[in-house]
């Protein structure tokens, strides 16, 4: 009996490191971000300041509107487009699908300062296709300002739409073909098998993916200030500079806006869960 | 019917020539010469190439994401594997909370934990904001969901449990049936997530930027330092860098197309 409880302490000792970084490095800063977050900027006078602050100013409030917008078009758009291209996907033959998965898995690593980098030497004020459209004479182009609001979601649904094809193509898997046959015995069209078989089971997957790109795009960063810097207002820019920059520090002000993009962040994910729940039900 | 099918083809084509345009541009500027008003480049050249490997920054920038990578990595490995190991099989009732803190990452992007970071590292008894060490801290939190789905898998597939009862009953301590049974059998599947946690922690520059900037170039601050600088040769840094990333990530596909074809244990 003792040696057991013996060992039993060893084996926990073991796990100190392990415990030690999560404390350190995630529960630990979660906590002093949440706890700093209603300090004033002083940091001494304990207040809820700094959310009204955010609440009542309308620069924070369109940060804020401006990540979600971005995010939920880009995330809509590349669900819509992931839809589409993975079901196109099934229609190849097996070695030609493997291909297509692996360019989307190697352009899926294409992200951030590189990616942001490449549009600026394609469409940004030297780019090459600015140039060559300007050549063309193709006046659709003549207005695009890559360090907008539009280029900012370009680059946004580049980077979303390969994540949304891998998240999405293995749920065409699941259809059978069984089931196609069977509900045309039973009369149905190919119009109302995707209506009440085909759509529904996909439909979790759909809700689910668009949970995570919404929030892979409302937690992007490296993007943004490549592209923009700090022109343009969205919240994880704010926040950096409120937190991280050489002028004006605020990290209380900061903290707060932190805590309510990490909300947003963990209900997105959290809704995730349950829709995958719904659909592998061997998740328990 | 036909026609459908030349719609999936049409849809594809452009789908994979929108995902490879950015790629094949850069590639492109990286190796030209002269571009100012052709389709492409009217000659080609290497020079940008080499600019970039003569540049001791490009190399010092290397070493250190290098250094970041092998001990936050490392250090993951070390401590995960035993960690999962002694909480699936001894310590099981706890798996919930080991899987909500290695998961919990997910939920938490690197600006939000920067800002945490910052204010408890920049002052108090542990000031280490700014330098490295901070970095290893906040990228070992970083692969946490990788490593652990990646280990946990593998001692799945394995039964772990079943294995180190049996080798106890045949005599072996705690440290013997993990050293040889569990651990030869799973190392296949740590290499995977272990690629992977290496992929993603070269392309991480939220967390280096926010907490040590400058004090510690790595290679993306490197590059973002450079994007001001001249298009080629930013483009050759790209192309050279995701030449690393592609390294990674194809290994990364080899071994799990290996590990699905010939499962863990069967050779």
């Amino acid at each position: 009996m003792r040696k057991i409880k013996k060992q039993k302490i060893y084996l926990l000792a073991l796990l100190l490191p392990f415990i030690m970084f999560v404390i350190g490095f995630e529960i630990g800063p979660l906590v002093a971000m949440i706890k700093n977050s209603f300090y004033a900027d002083d940091g001494i006078q304990v207040t809820i300041d700094q959310y009204l602050t955010i609440f009542k100013s309308e620069f924070y409030l369109q940060a804020i509107k401006n990540s979600l917008v971005i995010s939920v078009f880009s995330a809509i758009t590349s669900v819509i487009v992931a839809v589409i291209a993975a079901y196109s996907f099934t229609k190849f033959s097996q070695k030609i699908q493997n291909r297509l998965l692996m360019v989307t898995n190697m352009t899926s690593n294409f992200e951030g300062i590189p990616l942001s980098f490449s549009y600026i030497i394609l469409l940004g004020n030297n780019g090459l296709f600015t140039l060559l459209f300007a050549k063309i004479g193709w006046d659709l182009f003549a207005d695009f300002n890559l360090y907008s609001w539009t280029g900012l979601i370009l680059v946004y649904i580049y980077f979303q739409i390969p994540l949304a094809v891998m998240l999405i193509y293995p749920s065409y898997q699941g259809i059978r073909q069984q089931w196609k046959e069977a509900s045309s015995l039973l009369g149905g069209s190919t119009f109302s098998f995707w209506l009440r078989i085909g759509v529904p089971v996909l439909l979790p997957s759909i809700v689910g993916t668009f949970s995570i790109l919404f929030a892979n795009a409302m937690g992007a960063y490296a993007t943004a200030y490549a592209l923009v810097g700090s022109n343009y207002n969205i919240l994880s820019l704010q926040i950096a500079s409120l937190v991280a920059s050489d002028v004006a520090l605020k990290p209380q002000l900061g903290s707060a806006l932190g805590v309510l993009l990490a909300t947003t962040m963990i209900g997105a994910m959290w809704f995730n869960e349950r829709m995958m729940r719904r659909v592998r039900r061997d998740l328990r | 019917m036909k026609s459908s099918l030349t719609f999936h083809k049409l849809f594809v084509g452009l789908l994979v020539i929108y995902l490879l345009i950015p790629l094949v541009g850069t590639l492109l500027f990286s190796i030209a010469g002269k571009w100012d008003h052709t389709i492409l480049p009217e000659s080609y050249t290497l020079k940008w190439y080499i600019e970039l490997f003569q540049d001791e920054r490009f190399y010092d920038a290397f070493r250190r994401t290098l250094f970041l990578i092998v001990i936050s990595v490392g250090l993951s490995v070390v401590i995960m594997l035993p960690t999962i190991f002694i909480i699936t099989v001894y310590f099981s009732k706890w798996e919930g909370l080991l899987q909500a803190a290695a998961m919990l990452p997910y939920g938490v992007p690197p600006i939000v934990g920067a800002v945490g970071l910052i204010k408890l590292y920049s002052a108090g008894p542990i000031q280490i904001a700014g330098t490295p060490w901070i970095l290893i801290g906040a990228y070992f939190i970083t692969i946490l969901p990788f490593m652990y789905q990646g280990i946990r898998n593998s001692l799945r597939t394995l039964n772990a449990v079943q294995l180190v009862d049996a080798a106890e009953l045949l005599g072996a301590t705690k440290f013997q049936a993990f050293r040889t049974v569990v651990f030869p059998n799973i190392i296949s599947g740590i290499l995977v997530s272990t690629l992977l946690s290496v992929s993603l922690l070269f392309s991480e520059f939220a967390f280096a930027n926010l907490l040590v900037g400058g004090r510690f170039e790595t290679l993306q601050i490197y590059l973002s330092d450079k994007l001001n600088s001249s298009g080629h040769l930013t483009s050759a840094i790209v192309i050279t860098y995701y030449s690393m990333i592609l390294l990674l990530t194809g290994t990364v596909l080899k071994l799990t197309f290996r590990n699905k074809r010939n499962p863990v244990g069967s050779k």
